[in-house]
């Protein structure tokens, strides 16, 4: 029998909030060493992401696109694939937003969903190059990709500068239609009635007046309970698992591996085709602007996923501890005066003891057997197992 | 004509500086088994430490060395990762790309009042002639010397994989680790030394940006020619003379950015033109892909 | 018993234990290996024959036990170590750099050096070539690995250790990928060496190469030593018997063959490797319902493109190959299951299961798209449950608790058996198993070759590959011998011996009476 303790060291989540914590730490220590007071700083931190009704609703709308490239890069891990495309099919997921709502003004429950499908499309096709040239030509998806990332960045930049959307005298494009705006009682909050019950309230005044809440974050949630549903419960999920986990004995039992793994990096595609349609109709300034750099959601995304371990319902609460960080950070400059980027130096700690933490249960057992009595098969097949593979 | 043509030599080799020195940091930590996604972080650190060093001491060739030391220790921690700790090297190289700008930044307001650019350095490095020694067109070769010293490593790097134990070394290493093993090599030390050279010259490609092209850091110095870096290694088919030449040809393409933005092409679409040339190469070629073949794989001992 | 310490020994290794976690792969085992003979260790698979020379080369650390060399007591802690005791081992898989020459590959971590690092490869391919010329082992020093064959390759496994200054060689199942031919060439190179004074430590399975190639043979079953007898004076039933631990049952109970129609008929199938050569050429066979053909052949004849083509992995070149009447050939791998085909492929970790799934899912990796099991869009967890554990149940797949349990956990046989369960529930009209036995147990041996017979009296036409010879001539009711992508003959079980298909695989003729 395995001790209590190992038990628990073993358990993912607890080795992720271990990695959180631990992130924090290094932090403060940071912190410290730059002569900013480390307990404070955190403090402010913590508050500022969950102090007031606006700050968590603010939390909520900054998250709601990097849990939407979460979740694509979760189901592409999922099915073993590594999307770091996932920031190129965002951007793509934006142009194509921009370029429906802009130029088609429909009635708002149309205009949405003709939003909502460019972008998602866009984003899907973009994402199913990616997995056309790994399952007909066998070229990695990182390296594609990579290039795509870019490409995007650059196509992007050149849509804001065509005639058509070009908004003069700005660096970006003209905003889509108020038609498709998916901001909670977007409407109402402008209306008379509206702006007398907000004065009067100031909870929701926070939470609605102060903030593009929208209807993002809800989504996300369905999206999220929706993918594990279709990995866990559906043929398609079991299909695409299975290629993912081995890909020759997939190949043997007759499943179509080339297909499945251009559905897959589609379906990842159009998740964050979900994320770019939400942040455009959602929130402000609902347009494109020239790019100099990418603006990492997708990576982000990658961070959440990895964070989460790559649990879809995970990625909700890794997204709102990214957002939460992202949005907390800028008050910690304004406070104590500590550099914002401190924030990614946190995530990027916590990514690195998540990446560190797999081995831990491995650790355990090889190392810290000899304490435990020895009646555990398991481990010897795994050890023979390891000399007879190839 | 002439002018035109020298005005692209001479910014072909300036851009292709920074991604040279940090694509060879990549064929040297691909080439022995470990993917190194980082440079981008590792090319950020560097290039803040060389321009804070350089700016302060007034010396840029120390500042150079301290922003190639900066990258090493990155790859130092990138090695422990993949190498001691078995961790999924994309992930961990995500996460020095997380670190690598977060802290640069982070030092940059530290030192330079809030700011995210940090003043400029008073003396770049210099170029390979005194100014007013060239004139006219020719003054568009007046290189600087990082671009000398960039294909001096190339060039050694060369000599080294293929001329030398080492190499032989590192290349088995990447190939057959458990082959290598078994006849003496010691695996995780020559990972270990790889991955930290691949830092350092990543470190180097960075400061070579902040102190030899542009003279101060910014938040936008280094953005993407860490993955450009590993496009045009994955182009030059992990070697390092084909890395070089792929790096000079990117640089080629900022240079075509340059001269041409605007005019008939926009300058967005010639922007592109690397990425989707590295594609359509892979497309035609990948037959013959060339990746080392324990590249991503951690070596466990025992195993085979 | 162990003979004493003597420098009359190259090699000894006196109770030798090792254990990994709970399971003892050795216990107390004694080796004595005289100087200048050639010492056979003889096991079947998982005896113990690799770990123990594992051992001996550092791979592995005891945890009893004695090693000594030359009578000298010494401490072997990898296999830096072992080398510089002037031991070499050549690994069955081998240890070789694939875009290396065959120059670089030997000269590897002991290179010669113009001062310094530089490398001296002019002195290091003049070594190659002295020890090539003085051992006769042709062997082209500038050649790529991957471009040259497998007994080349080996040869470069040997010349590395003897680079190293090896006196005790250690060669792994050194014949397994060779043709009959390379294997005598192989015994000439092992005598030449000896003749040099060197010692050779032979591990193998085989009875014939020890008849043809050892002066003394040491058998260990289950991780005991049995004997050691010198080979001279001793039959290869009295070997099998040692190794086996009781009379080998040479002959599988089953009835005549009742063939019905032609179910698989492959007609001038072609198929390329993947070094776009020819691998299957002009390739006809027929197997009709309700018998058992076998492929007899050496590894490497196109075996395995010959699989992947029927299973449509890679493209037929030209040819047919129909099930039923149906043209299967450059389809999907899902149409030929869908005619009636099932595969027991030959590598059930890489090909067969899915590691990291339940027993649970493995089972269904076929049946989850049944219409009849899953009719809609989601999978009746029930159904299948309640289908593994039937198949728990009837092929005795142990521990019977393993449903929800990770299939990387089970044993090799019980892995086996999942499969085997998983493509028989297809009720197959052709049961394909290619190496089905590989590395199981005469227990679960027996189980999937009585599995195979029952399928065939059930009426299904069974297509059996293996590169065991024994295999295939106890199972199949007719044997068809494959030599460099075609079928050479065709023989009934019990018309031929197998000297006579030994030679015809080996490439040789035979014109039958």
């Amino acid at each position: 029998m395995e001790s209590k303790g190992r038990k628990f060291l073993k358990n993912p989540f607890v080795l992720t909030v271990i990695a959180i914590i631990l992130g924090f730490l290094v932090a403060m220590v940071v912190l410290a060493a730059a002569g900013f007071p480390p307990l404070k700083s955190v403090g402010i931190l913590i508050k500022s992401m969950v102090g007031k009704p606006k700050d968590i609703a603010a939390v909520v709308v900054k998250s709601t696109p990097i849990i939407f490239t979460g979740l694509g890069v979760a189901f592409a891990i999922k099915t073993g694939l590594f999307n770091i495309g996932a920031e190129g099919q965002y951007m793509m997921g934006c142009v194509a937003a921009v370029a429906a709502g802009a130029v088609l003004d429909l009635p708002a429950p149309l205009e949405i969903l003709a939003v909502i499908l460019a972008a998602v499309l866009a984003s899907a096709l973009y994402g199913g190059i990616v997995g056309v040239l790994k399952a007909k030509i066998g070229i990695h998806e990182v390296i594609t990709s990579i290039m795509l990332n870019w490409i995007a960045l650059y196509f992007n930049n050149w849509f804001t500068n065509t005639r058509l959307y070009h908004k003069p005298a700005t660096i970006g494009t003209y905003p889509i239609h108020e038609s498709a705006y998916t901001m909670v009682l977007y409407h109402w909050k402008k209306s008379e009635a509206g702006r007398a019950v907000l004065k009067s309230n100031d909870f929701l005044k926070q939470v609605l007046g102060r903030n593009d809440i929208n209807m993002g974050f809800a989504v996300a949630v369905i999206a999220a309970i929706f993918v594990t549903w279709l990995l866990t419960r559906t043929k398609k999920g079991f299909e695409l698992r299975s290629v993912g986990s081995n890909i020759d004995a997939a190949r043997y039992t007759g499943i179509n591996v080339s297909k499945n793994i251009i559905d897959s990096m589609m379906i990842s595609g159009a998740l964050c085709g979900l994320g770019a349609a939400f942040y455009i109709t959602g929130q402000s300034p609902h347009l494109l602007n020239t790019l100099s750099a990418t603006e990492n959601v997708g990576f982000n995304g990658l961070s959440v996923a990895f964070i989460a371990q790559s649990s879809p319902i995970g990625c909700i609460f890794a997204g709102l501890l990214f957002g939460g960080l992202l949005y907390g950070g800028a008050s910690l400059q304004s406070q104590v005066g500590a550099p914002t980027e401190i924030i990614n130096i946190v995530i990027g700690v916590i990514v690195f003891l998540v990446a560190l933490s797999v081995i831990i249960p491995q650790f355990l057992d090889k190392h810290v057997r000899k304490a435990a009595p020895k009646t555990e098969t398991v481990g010897t097949d795994k050890k023979k197992g390891a000399g007879d593979a190839k | 004509m002439l002018n035109n043509i020298l005005v692209a030599i001479g910014i072909t080799l300036m851009y292709s500086t920074p991604l040279a020195l940090a694509g060879q940091g990549s064929v040297i930590s691909e080439v022995s088994g470990v993917v190194n996604i980082g440079i981008e972080g590792m090319m950020t650190i560097g290039a803040f430490f060389g321009t804070f060093v350089g700016q302060r001491t007034g010396n840029p060739w120390l500042g150079f060395l301290c922003g190639g030391l900066a990258g090493a220790v990155f790859g130092l921690v990138h090695a422990f990762a993949s190498v001691t700790c078995k961790a999924d090297q994309t992930v961990t190289g995500i996460a020095m790309n997380l670190v690598g700008p977060g802290l640069a930044l982070f030092l940059c307001r530290l030192f330079y009042d809030g700011a995210t650019q940090s003043q400029p350095v008073d003396h770049k490095i210099p170029t390979l002639f005194p100014s007013g020694m060239l004139h006219g067109a020719a003054k568009n070769l007046n290189v600087s010397w990082t671009t000398i010293i960039a294909l001096l490593i190339a060039v050694g790097m060369w000599y080294v994989f293929y001329h030398t134990t080492w190499g032989l070394h590192i290349r088995a290493v990447g190939e057959h680790p458990a082959a290598a093993d078994t006849l003496g090599i010691n695996v995780y030390k020559v990972r270990y030394l790889s991955v930290i050279a691949s830092g350092f010259l990543a470190g180097l490609g960075g400061a070579s940006m902040t102190l030899g092209v542009v003279s101060q850091f910014s938040p936008t110095a280094i953005s993407g020619q860490g993955f450009i870096a590993i496009a045009a290694i994955i182009f030059g088919k992990w070697t390092p003379h084909g890395g070089y030449l792929a790096c000079l040809l990117f640089g080629f393409f900022t240079a075509l950015t340059v001269l041409f933005g605007g005019s008939v092409i926009p300058v967005e679409i010639i922007s592109m033109l690397p990425y989707v040339a590295t594609i359509i190469i892979l497309i035609l070629f990948v037959g013959r892909a060339s990746a080392p073949k324990a590249n991503g794989v951690p070596y466990e001992k025992g195993s085979r | 018993m162990a003979a004493e310490v003597s420098s009359g020994y190259a090699v000894q290794m006196h109770g030798i234990t090792k254990s990994f976690g709970s399971f003892y792969a050795l216990t107390d085992v004694d080796l004595d290996v005289k100087k200048g003979t050639i010492h056979s260790i003889l096991g079947e698979n998982g005896a113990g024959k690799s770990t123990l020379m594992n051992v001996l080369y550092g791979l592995y650390q005891a945890d009893s036990g004695r090693i000594y060399i030359n009578g000298q007591e010494v401490n072997i802690k990898n296999p830096t170590a072992a080398i510089e005791h002037g031991i070499g081992m050549v690994h069955q898989h081998f240890m070789l750099v694939d875009t290396f020459t065959v120059t670089q590959n030997i000269v590897l971590g002991s290179e010669s050096t113009k001062g310094g690092i530089t490398l001296d490869m002019k002195k290091a391919r003049q070594a190659v070539v002295d020890l090539v010329e003085k051992y006769g082992l042709e062997v082209d020093p500038d050649a790529l690995i991957r471009d040259i064959t497998v007994s080349m390759q080996q040869r470069v496994e040997i010349l590395k250790a003897l680079y190293r200054g090896a006196e005790t060689l250690i060669l792994d199942e050194p014949t397994a990928v060779l043709t009959e031919q390379e294997i005598d060439e192989l015994i000439q190179i092992m005598k030449n060496l000896v003749k040099d004074g060197k010692t050779i430590i032979i591990i193998t399975h085989k009875l014939k190469e020890i008849q043809a190639s050892s002066d003394v043979c040491t058998i260990i079953r289950r991780g005991h030593r049995i004997d050691t007898v010198p080979v001279r004076g001793v039959s290869e039933d009295e070997l099998a018997e040692k190794m086996v631990g009781h009379a080998v049952k040479l002959v599988v109970d089953k009835t005549e063959a009742k063939p019905g129609d032609v179910v698989l008929d492959i007609k001038g199938l072609y198929a390329k490797n993947d070094q776009k050569l020819d691998a299957v050429k002009d390739f006809n066979l027929q197997v009709r319902a309700g018998e058992i053909v076998g492929i007899a052949g050496i590894d490497g004849n196109g075996q395995k493109e010959l699989m992947q083509a029927v299973n449509n992995l890679i493209p037929a070149s030209a040819g047919t190959i129909s099930i039923s009447g149906v043209e299967i050939q450059n389809k999907t791998p899902r149409f030929g299951i869908d005619q009636g085909m099932s595969i027991i492929p030959e590598d059930r970790q890489k090909e067969g299961l899915v590691l990291n799934f339940s027993v649970y899912e493995n089972a269904i990796l076929e049946k989850y798209r049944d219409p009849n099991f899953n009719p809609g869009f989601t999978i009746d967890r029930k159904k299948m449950m309640d289908f593994t554990e039937g198949l728990i149940l009837q092929y005795d797949i142990r521990p019977d608790d393993c449903g929800p349990k990770r299939a990387g956990g089970l044993s090799g046989g019980n892995q086996q058996k999942v499969i085997i369960g998983r493509e028989i529930a297809n009720d197959p009209k052709l049961l394909i198993a290619i190496q089905p036995t590989r590395g199981l147990d005469v227990g679960a041996i027996e189980t999937v070759h009585k599995t195979l017979i029952r399928e065939r009296d059930k009426g299904v036409a069974v297509l059996l590959i293996s590169y065991e010879l024994d295999e295939v001539m106890n199972v199949s009711d007719r044997i068809a011998v494959m030599y460099d992508g075609h079928i050479q003959q065709i023989f009934k079980q019990g018309t031929v011996d197998n000297r006579t298909l030994g030679l015809l695989m080996a490439g040789g003729s035979y014109d039958g009476e």
